[in-house]
């Protein structure tokens, strides 16, 4: 069996963080996993992405095939189908549906949601419900949350396990924030 | 013990368990990781491993030979164009030969993510006639650590480790040694004095050593053999060996290429028992050249050169699958409401205040032009700004202003940042001030090397003192506080300084926001 999925999002918007937790719960769970990283220039507002290739048999490539990721994760709508060509025919977005909008040329919202609309995707104001959870810097946990169930290759519990060992040196609270936002994401995306 | 690590990091911490002595680097992506982690890794700071940053490339490479002279394990780190700047050092310790194991690392950027370039550090290695190893994976990149070094030793010579973007910051799971003794202090006692008459001597001494690197190339464990019923025999170099092998899995006739110079013999074998060779490398074609003259012009030999794979950018599954003719192919079309997002300048970042007054300034001057450097400030080339005209290798924006200033253009302005101005501006400062060539310098002091993610920079706190050691005039050199508040002064300063006729640096001074509100962080958490 094997996951692989495309983590994207605007440089800044915490596409990392998602990508350290699977890492940490797909380690503690005995899979195989490649994570391929963007780090230096393209991180300052531009697009970012991560290539996260996780299995139950050992893994060649650190980079996703076209047509090979069973989920897109992004925190921005638009930059959720920028990676459209490596969406697996049965394939899921998961996406924030509030736009970053840092450029000049940002398309239309009505018709960039539209678009969004007609594929296989899960769309969620995350920021909205990250401010509702009282953790507004947890807008990541919340889309990590509504990607769960489809993630599959781990549980649930497996991800929230995960969320507590990696926050867990900044204090409990933390954590707690991070797993209410988290929770929040898994129970709309359930709904 | 598995320890899940970027392919950086499997470097860093496979040469500290190889009882490395010191780090000597400058950051550059994407090796920058390599010598940070060492920085913060435990035994390291136990030991007392040298790791601080280094002023340029070839610092790094002369400081690391001296402690490879002084019989210790050195490994300096740089981007493939770091190579350029270390290469005088680098050819020359292949002539000297090493005492303890050398490790030059170069990180290369095929499909240019964050580089002006994409050339290949393999050239570097058979230019030099010292051994490279590439490794595959994140595994073989910490265990070519221990083994570099030992390779190293026993020539006497320095090994080039070539990786690439797709390597350096990639993770995945590396199983962990146990921590090998750093060398004794043991330095040199023959001379290393390369006059003609003793390089000679030395240079007859690198070439009896070929043999014994292509017979360690042959043998190497790293340079593995596969068999299949193909007629297609297969070059795997590197990385590509991954995409061969996610593409065909077991089913390819191939030689994996992971330790230069070429294993010949394992290559002509292979090629006689196939129709044809595919050459899959990351990077430019260089096993490919080469393999075209040890077969003859009649084999067939395909590769980047023939078209089957790009001659540009990266390799991925998708290129190396088509190449050996598999099906592959998106299913979603393109999206139709898309737009490119390129980096740009962070919000509240003094780079930007410094371009908002040079572009007010300079409306007043349309002969004007602004020759660029490398660092966050290139993006000053992009809108908003779209202020220079020029960025090409570091520290070349001060010496290009001055030579078009020489040639009769007025105003030659030159932006460059802290970092590499003490990287490779400040001979050039030198060179203008011997000229009184008609230039304006600014130098965008954000007190760190803030494009790779805010390194220390070399010369903080010391940029007044090095212009006016240079011989800049005291009353042009000029410091300001590039805030939009200031934006009166700043503007009044550059054009004041554009008037003068001969050298002036005008210095905006503002920590980058980045390293600010990780610094307050850290002053937070009692750091």
């Amino acid at each position: 069996m094997k996951k692989d999925i495309i983590i994207c999002g605007v440089g800044g918007q915490g596409i990392l963080s998602i990508a350290t937790i699977i890492g940490e719960a797909a380690t503690r769970a005995g899979l195989y996993l490649k994570q391929a990283e963007v780090h230096g220039m393209s991180q300052r507002g531009g697009d970012v992405q991560s290539n996260l290739r996780l299995s139950t048999e050992p893994i060649w490539s650190d980079l996703i095939s076209e047509a090979g990721a069973e989920l897109i994760i992004s925190m921005e709508p638009m930059e959720s189908m920028r990676y459209l060509s490596y969406l697996s025919k049965d394939g899921k977005v998961v996406t924030n549906s509030k736009p970053f909008v840092n450029i000049p040329n940002y398309p239309a919202e009505d018709a960039l949601q539209k678009e969004l609309d007609a594929l296989p995707s899960v769309k969620l104001d995350i920021e909205e419900v990250a401010k509702d959870c009282g953790n507004p810097r947890g807008a990541n946990m919340v889309l990590l949350g509504m990607a769960a169930p489809a993630i599959g290759i781990l549980s649930v519990e497996d991800l929230r396990n995960a969320i507590a060992t990696v926050f867990a040196r900044k204090g409990e609270q933390v954590v707690e924030a991070n797993l209410k936002a988290f929770d929040a994401g898994v129970k709309a995306a359930t709904e | 013990m598995k320890k899940l690590l970027l392919g950086d990091e499997a470097i860093a911490l496979g040469a500290i368990n190889a009882g490395l002595s010191g780090v000597y680097a400058y950051p550059g992506t994407p090796s920058t990781e390599i010598t940070e982690y060492i920085q913060n890794d435990p035994l390291a700071k136990e030991r007392g491993i040298h790791s601080r940053w280094c002023t340029n490339e070839k610092t790094a490479m002369e400081a690391a030979l001296g402690m490879s002279y002084a019989g210790k394990r050195a490994l300096v780190c740089m981007k493939h164009v770091g190579m350029n700047v270390c290469a005088d050092a680098f050819v020359n310790s292949a002539i000297t030969g090493v005492k303890g194991g050398l490790i030059v690392l170069a990180a290369d950027d095929p499909s240019m993510h964050s580089s002006q370039n994409e050339q290949d550090s393999r050239f570097y290695a058979k230019f030099a006639l010292v051994p490279c190893l590439e490794p595959s994976n994140q595994q073989e990149a910490y265990d070519m650590m221990a083994y570099g070094f030992d390779l190293s030793e026993k020539l006497g010579e320095p090994v080039v480790l070539r990786v690439v973007t797709r390597l350096a910051h990639s993770r995945a799971a590396v199983e962990v040694t146990e921590p090998m003794a750093e060398n004794p202090f043991s330095p040199a006692t023959d001379a290393w004095v390369l006059l003609p008459g003793i390089a000679r001597k030395k240079y007859a001494v690198l070439l009896e050593k070929q043999e014994t690197m292509m017979q360690a190339s042959e043998n190497s464990i790293y340079n593995k053999v596969e068999t299949s019923s193909s007629k297609t025999g297969i070059l795997a170099c590197g990385i590509a060996y991954n995409y061969v092998k996610e593409a065909i899995g077991d089913d390819a006739n191939l030689v994996k290429v992971s330790q230069y110079p070429l294993p010949e013999d394992k290559i002509k074998t292979l090629a006689a028992g196939c129709d044809e060779l595919l050459i899959v490398e990351d990077g430019q074609p260089v096993v490919e050249e080469l393999v075209k003259g040890l077969l003859g012009a009649d084999y067939p030999v395909k590769g980047r050169l023939t078209g089957d794979l790009p001659r540009t950018g990266e390799l991925t599954p998708d290129n190396v699958a088509k190449a050996l003719g598999k099906k592959t192919g998106a299913v979603f079309a393109p999206a139709q409401n898309m737009a490119a997002r390129p980096p740009q300048l962070c919000q509240g970042c003094g780079h930007r205040d410094v371009y908002t007054a040079l572009n007010q300034v300079l409306a007043e001057y349309p002969e004007h032009r602004v020759f660029g450097d490398i660092g966050c400030y290139t993006l000053g080339a992009l809108p908003p700004f779209q202020s220079l005209s020029s960025c090409v290798d570091m520290g070349a924006s001060i010496t290009m202003a001055k030579g078009a200033a020489d040639a009769g253009l007025f105003p030659a302005v030159a932006v460059i940042g802290d970092s590499t101005f003490t990287h490779s501006g400040m001979t050039g400062l030198l060179d203008a001030v011997n000229d009184k060539s008609n230039i304006t310098v600014i130098i965008s002091d954000n007190l760190t090397t803030g494009m790779t993610g805010g390194q220390d920079s070399a010369g903080t706190n010391k940029f007044e003192a090095i212009c006016l050691g240079l011989g800049v005039e005291p009353e042009h050199v000029r410091v300001v506080v590039p805030l939009p508040k200031n934006m009166p002064e700043i503007t009044q300063v550059i054009k004041e300084e554009i008037e003068y006729k001969g050298v002036s640096v005008i210095i905006p001074r503002r920590e980058c926001i980045q390293t600010f509100a990780r610094h307050a962080r850290e002053r937070k958490q009692g750091k």
